[in-house]
């Protein structure tokens, strides 16, 4: 059981591995009939008909949850991020992927690289910072409409259209995870025909909350968050508590021997909101610190 | 019965009836000059105002100043001074009067008036401090009792309606005598008195529930009024924030609610006083023992800053530290300092001598402790925000000042003219000094048909 778990998450590195590669084209295609297992049919936006293999037009065509389905976590699973600091040297293709995932300007970013240094004479190291998903969420217990709330697969999610933009869940946030839509998000010709879902926080609706959501779309198909199969040093992982495994894309592996042997550790455990996102300390880096410029390439 | 009771009595008991009812009606009737340009200009800046939250709706919160992080503005600032206003109801119609403080019931209408109208803009500006004003009914329809957010909705409405029913039962008698008495006013304003004084004849019943219903009233608002400032500071206090995550936030608010609260009372009372020739109504008596009370008041405020502030700035923990490094030598120090040393500490001090309690320099040190409590409001909310645990890093330039923007102020601006409009208003509608307590006061009897 557990080992299978395991497996379908090397499969599903690999499977988000392909879509990067095959590369989602533009196309919006609507859905047709669904003929046998390996073949569909779609019709493209200029009236043809073609066929393409399952898993790309699973890709292309996947519905994401409404408002009400997205309240529903994935049965049975408990998700968990892992960031070895050690191997961040703020490549920043994390950032980078989650804006074009999310429709995201620079200005509202779901994660921060940041340059922490603990004190004067340790090494500064960079802390790649997400949405802790906290088990004991600040955000979630202040918010007044229950707009954000916490699913049982552990994702934190924001409903924009249940939002009142009170903005008391970021006050309430300790690790300032949340971003507000102060103007109204542009509008572009992809995020104009998706439908509104909590689980992609796509497109953003003006005068509300968003943050990281750990991808529940990308997780239903089986596949990765987008942050973790960019990341170019693996220094992202992500898996399943309740399978007790972690991946990075590449490799895959046991989350309690990797947070026991690599001295795991939370962000701010003090406080008991209890996160989902653990740390492995910036010792024995593979690359030592450098300054890298903000708007490195991209 | 104190000298002050004495001298405030000898002044209009030498007054019959028929004269202190001339007194306290003489503004009702008629609209004068003066009236008129201040209600023009009360409308020109809330027009302003309305103008201004036109462009934020339009546009989005993007007209203003906040941004992450710097993520609650003056808007909720403001908010927060205007529920400490709110409090000054209570403070003399409720505290005052039950520790049987005569001399204060001058000024019990002053202080529910102002409260009404500060809590009634407080509801206001919350509204417009959200994002998606359009969806307001949500926090009923979805509202979740865990929050904090909706303990306040729920007090602050509790508290409205507890305030409106404190000033209307103790109106009925007036309204009847304005029913009686007035004649050169137009036809709807007869009508509504006729229909608000409830058939009052001044019968021995009548007089028996209005009695005790004011007492009930009385007692009732006080822990209401507690809570109504109370449950604002746990809107901080409950977040995971250095500088706000304080137990002492809840008695910290509203002592400073009170201070602020008897200014404000100080305030109305002169200008009331001057525009409506009330000088043997609102003696200088009156101005002598608002300050000392301010003093009082000043005094315990005082105290819960030093709680407020000594134990973090001594241990200088971590983030907290830099928030108190930033307050008392940083960016903020000048407000600070300026803030706790004239809004607080040389009230104390000059109100202790007589000559600093006579009407007008009381005004002044007054105007000095609102706009204290005022700019004390924004350095509580704001630099807390500005200092999270982890670094602001990697934002553009502005997420790491707040300065106010032009629609900011114009909506602020307007909700303090809101407040001010609502004061004029009903005050230009009944007698700011309850008639019929001044009467009986004076052992007069009034007589209702």
């Amino acid at each position: 059981m557990e080992k299978n778990q395991r497996r379908s998450f090397i499969k599903c590195g690999l499977a988000a591995g392909a879509i990067t590669l095959t590369g989602v084209s533009g196309c919006t295609p609507t859905r047709q009939e669904v003929e046998n297992d390996e073949k569909v049919k779609l019709l493209t936006p200029d009236g043809k008909l073609v066929e393409v293999s399952k898993s790309v037009a699973e890709a292309n065509t996947y519905q994401p949850a409404t408002p009400k389905e997205a309240r529903q976590g994935i049965p049975g699973k408990k998700f968990v991020m892992v960031v070895d600091l050690s191997r961040c040297t703020n490549a920043r293709k994390c950032i980078s992927s989650c804006e074009h995932h999310h429709q995201l300007t620079p200005d509202r970013p779901f994660i921060k690289v940041l340059k922490m240094q603990d004190n004067a004479d340790s090494s500064p190291y960079w802390m790649p910072k997400k949405c802790f998903q906290c088990d004991n969420p600040p955000c979630v217990k202040v918010c007044p409409v229950a707009a954000t709330y916490k699913r049982s697969d552990g994702i934190v999610l924001v409903d924009n259209e249940r939002c009142i933009g009170c903005r008391f869940c970021m006050s309430a946030c300790p690790y300032s995870a949340r971003v507000f839509n102060w103007g109204k998000p542009e509008e572009t010709e992809e995020t104009h025909h998706h439908s509104y879902s909590p689980e992609t926080s796509v497109p953003s609706k003006i005068g509300t909350v968003e943050k990281c959501d750990f991808c529940p779309d990308m997780l239903r198909q089986n596949k990765l968050p987008h942050c973790i199969t960019a990341c170019p040093n693996g220094a992202l992982y992500f898996g399943d508590k309740t399978a007790d495994a972690v991946t990075n894309g590449g490799e895959t592996v046991r989350l309690s021997t990797l947070l026991r042997e690599k001295a795991g550790y939370r962000y701010l455990e003090e406080l008991g909101t209890e996160p989902n996102v653990y740390y492995l300390p910036p010792a024995n880096r593979s690359v030592p610190f450098e300054e890298t410029l903000k708007d490195a390439e991209i | 019965m104190n000298t002050v009771e004495n001298s405030n009595a000898t002044d209009i008991r030498a007054k019959s009836l028929e004269e202190i009812e001339q007194d306290l009606l003489a503004h009702i009737p008629g609209w004068r000059k003066k009236e008129k340009i201040w209600l023009i200009v009360l409308t020109v800046i809330i027009l302003i105002g309305v103008f201004a939250y036109y462009r934020q709706v339009r546009y989005g919160l993007i007209v203003t100043a906040m941004r992450d992080y710097t993520s609650w503005g003056i808007y909720i600032s403001n908010f927060v001074f205007f529920v400490a206003i709110s409090l000054v109801g209570s403070l003399v119609s409720s505290i005052l009067k039950l520790s049987n403080a005569t001399w204060s019931s001058p000024l019990t209408r002053i202080s529910e008036i102002i409260a009404i109208a500060a809590i009634i803009c407080a509801s206001i500006i919350i509204i417009v401090d959200m994002g998606r004003p359009d969806r307001f009914i949500y926090v009923i329809i979805y509202g979740r009792i865990q929050s904090p957010i909706i303990w306040d909705v729920i007090i602050i409405m509790t508290y409205l309606v507890i305030s409106l029913l404190l000033l209307y039962i103790s109106l009925i008698p007036d309204l009847a005598v304005c029913r009686d008495r007035l004649v050169n006013i137009p036809r709807w304003q007869k009508k509504f008195y006729k229909v608000f004084s409830l058939n009052w004849q001044g019968k021995k019943e009548q007089n028996e529930i209005i009695r005790k219903t004011s007492s009930i009233l009385c007692i009732m608002v006080i822990p209401v009024a507690f809570a109504i400032h109370t449950v604002t500071s746990w809107l901080f206090s409950t977040t995971w924030r250095p500088g706000w995550d304080s137990t002492n936030l809840g008695p910290y608010f509203v002592s400073g609610a009170l201070m602020a609260g008897a200014a404000v009372i100080i305030v109305a009372m002169f200008f009331i006083r001057n525009s409506m020739h009330l000088k043997e109504y609102i003696t200088d008596k009156l101005f002598d023992q608002m300050g000392k009370l301010l003093v009082l008041l000043s005094l315990v405020y005082l105290y819960f800053n030093i709680n407020e502030y000594l134990g973090p700035s001594f241990k200088m923990v971590g983030v907290e530290g830099e928030h108190i490094t930033e307050l008392f030598f940083g960016k903020y120090a000048y407000m600070y300092w300026l803030v706790q040393i004239f809004g607080m500490v040389i009230p104390i001090v000059v109100l202790i001598f007589k000559q600093a309690r006579k009407p007008v320099p009381l005004l002044l040190i007054s105007f000095l402790v609102i706009l204290g409590a005022w700019v004390k409001r924004f350095l509580i909310v704001i630099p807390s925000l500005q200092h999270p645990y982890l670094p602001i890093q990697d934002v553009d330039e502005s997420y790491l000042h707040y300065v106010p923007t032009w629609e900011e102020w114009a909506i602020t601006s307007a909700s303090f003219a809101g407040v001010l409009l609502i004061i004029t208003l009903i005050i230009k509608l009944v007698p700011v000094i309850p008639i019929w307590e001044m009467a009986e006061e004076n052992g007069l009897k009034i007589k209702w048909s």
